[in-house]
């Protein structure tokens, strides 16, 4: 179902969490709240479940009204940050938990449980305790968890923060495909651009507690509506007031005078990419991307003298107050 | 100086991977002394007087101990002992997860002033909470003229016990329970709460089992305190024998009257009853602890 939120503000004390936020959230969307910490992407979360009341502003899902609604009566499912198991229940009794206090029969649970274990593959772990399951084990039995109410919308905060690399490479991918599978309006949090933009159809970035643009990752790429967002979203070289894409300087093999001349300080294999640091003649730093091809041909290496050309770099006029 | 030298003879040890066969027995013979110390200490202090006792008990045989066992008064002080437990135990439980809740999860203000006065049990002396109480609900006490219309006895009788176990042995069930919730965090109530769980429903399925360990060690103290509680119980009960007299007052009454069989074997039963509590706890919680692997 479609999530709206109208001019929503929260404090906590002093601290600004929320500043007038409004976002709208298509039915059956994918999108990410994208910030860094303190930008009010977590309590945005907490806000559409329910977990927070707004000072101000409204939340509306699939419609309805529901900023008074208490949590329990939203149908939102919610993904915490560290899963927040129920110890003391087996896997089974983790994912049933939101059937067994609708009264619904053993019998109904046991499948939609055996269902949803399917689901995130953890057949043959019902009967274990999350004592003995992996990170991305308990991160797939929150999420049955979640999905076992049938909600309306699912709420994930900083899903993969707490995993290491390779498994939240692998849930990533298994997100999306869950996605496309079960079309339910999802919304999680990450502080991860390239999580962000690899995962997301749709992506809020926040700094501040306030919205800063909203749009789909190649929008937020290509033309980003402020400095925060061009920097924040992909890799940026900042010169003066200007913005430069690394990969959009182009290393050129023979100085036709349409470039500048700088110096190799460093090269960084990457695999495929190779980061070239270099120092303007000027004495402005900043490096650019290149492919392994291009490094290989043009025999990049330190201390080379050579020349590049800078793309019309993105100037952002400061934004009326 | 000393801690120079120590330094020296710490630097092999802590540093190199392989510590030397010198520095590995010194650690050993270290670890040796402290447990000698501690195990002394214990032995000093509860094992040998304990033991004392027991043996002071059996010493001229069974036949006296039973007769003991099987006197009116003490059968009397058993039971009310019992009794006094089973009211205040579970009072002093159901208010100590509701205090600890209260103080945990709340947000209010004089919470700090609610945790002190939480406190105030142990810090004062159990005498004179006794005497406290005489002076609320006493025959000349603040509520003693009313109580005594409605026909209400407190002190002198069974009600007024239960009421200075009660206020003694307060504190344990919220102290152990406190930390624990706290351990526990909000994380998995939330959750929860979001898959639809009422208030109610989160507290019994979710918050108690968390705390459960706390709670069953606050109950095993309260239950330990409760037994043996002597100065408070003493004051408000009157000490009257096959009455208000509990199993403590029934030991300090045998001592006094020179029946030292009576006053030992009291003080046995009075072992053993806290001993089965801590056993009955401990096989609980194992059983529990094997089946959820937490």
């Amino acid at each position: 179902m479609a999530i709206e939120i109208r001019n929503v503000s929260k404090r906590f004390g002093e601290f600004v969490a929320l500043d007038d936020v409004s976002i709208t959230v298509g039915d059956g969307a994918l999108t990410a709240l994208l910030g860094p910490s303190g930008s009010g992407k977590s309590t945005l979360l907490r806000v559409i479940a329910g977990l927070e009341v707004p000072d101000s502003g409204e939340v509306v899902i699939g419609g309805e009204n529901v900023t008074v609604t208490p949590a329990r009566a939203r149908g939102v499912g919610f993904v915490f940050q560290h899963y927040a198991p129920f110890k003391h229940m087996s896997v089974h009794d983790n994912v049933g938990f939101g059937l067994s206090v609708r009264k619904r029969p053993k019998e109904e649970i046991r499948e939609r449980v055996a269902e949803l274990l399917g689901l995130v593959r953890l057949e043959g772990l019902a009967d274990r305790y999350p004592s003995q399951l992996s990170g991305g084990q308990l991160q797939r039995m929150a999420l049955a968890r979640a999905l076992a109410v049938q909600p309306k919308v699912l709420l994930l905060d900083e899903p993969f923060g707490a995993l290491d690399a390779q498994v939240r490479g692998e849930l990533r991918e298994w997100l999306r495909r869950l996605h496309e599978e079960i079309h339910v309006t999802t919304i999680f949090v990450t502080h991860d651009q390239e999580e962000a933009m690899e995962v997301a159809g749709q992506i809020v970035v926040m700094n501040t507690g306030k919205v800063e643009q909203a749009g789909t990752p190649r929008e937020l790429y290509e033309s980003p509506s402020n400095e925060f967002v061009m920097s924040f979203v992909g890799p940026v070289n900042r010169l003066g007031d200007a913005f430069v894409r690394p990969h959009d300087i182009q290393i050129l093999s023979e100085d036709d005078g349409t470039g500048t001349e700088a110096i190799i300080e460093r090269v960084v294999h990457l695999g495929f990419e190779v980061r070239v640091e270099l120092k303007l003649h000027d004495g402005r730093e900043l490096w650019a991307q290149v492919t392994r091809e291009v490094a290989q041909e043009l025999e990049l290496r330190e201390g080379q003298i050579l020349s590049v050309r800078l793309p019309q770099p993105r100037v952002f006029t400061p934004q009326a107050a | 100086m000393s801690s120079s030298g120590g330094a020296v003879t710490l630097t092999p040890a802590s540093s190199g991977r392989a510590p030397s066969t010198a520095s590995a027995r010194s650690a050993r013979a270290g670890k040796l002394t402290a447990r000698t110390i501690a195990l002394g200490y214990l032995a000093l202090l509860l094992l040998t007087p304990v033991a004392m006792i027991f043996y002071r008990t059996f010493e001229h045989g069974l036949a006296p101990v039973w007769d003991s066992i099987t006197a009116p008064n003490a059968q009397s002080a058993f039971w009310l002992s019992i009794e006094v437990v089973a009211i205040a135990v579970p009072l002093n439980t159901v208010f100590g997860i509701g205090i600890a809740l209260l103080l945990e999860r709340g947000r209010f203000w004089g919470k700090g002033l609610l945790g002190l006065v939480i406190d105030l049990p142990f810090a004062i002396s159990p005498v004179v909470v006794g005497l406290s109480l005489v002076l609320v609900y006493g025959k000349t006490g603040w509520f003693g003229d009313w109580l005594t219309e409605q026909g209400f006895q407190i002190i002198f009788s069974v009600p007024g016990i239960v009421l200075a176990t009660a206020v003694v042995s307060l504190p344990f069930v919220a102290r152990e329970t406190i930390p624990v919730l706290r351990e526990l965090g909000t994380d998995a109530e939330q959750a929860a709460e979001t898959l639809g769980a009422s208030g109610w429903q989160t507290f019994w399925r979710i918050t108690l089992p968390g705390i459960r360990w706390g709670v069953v060690y606050g109950v095993v103290l309260t239950t330990a305190r409760a037994l043996g509680e002597f100065g408070a119980v003493s004051i408000v009960s009157g000490r009257i024998e096959g009455q208000t007299q509990t199993l403590p007052l029934y030991v300090q009454d045998r001592f006094e009257n020179f029946d030292s069989t009576g006053a030992y074997t009291a003080a046995v039963v009075l072992a053993l009853l806290a001993l089965a509590t801590l056993l009955a706890m401990n096989l609980l919680t194992r059983r529990t602890r094997r089946r959820t692997a937490v």
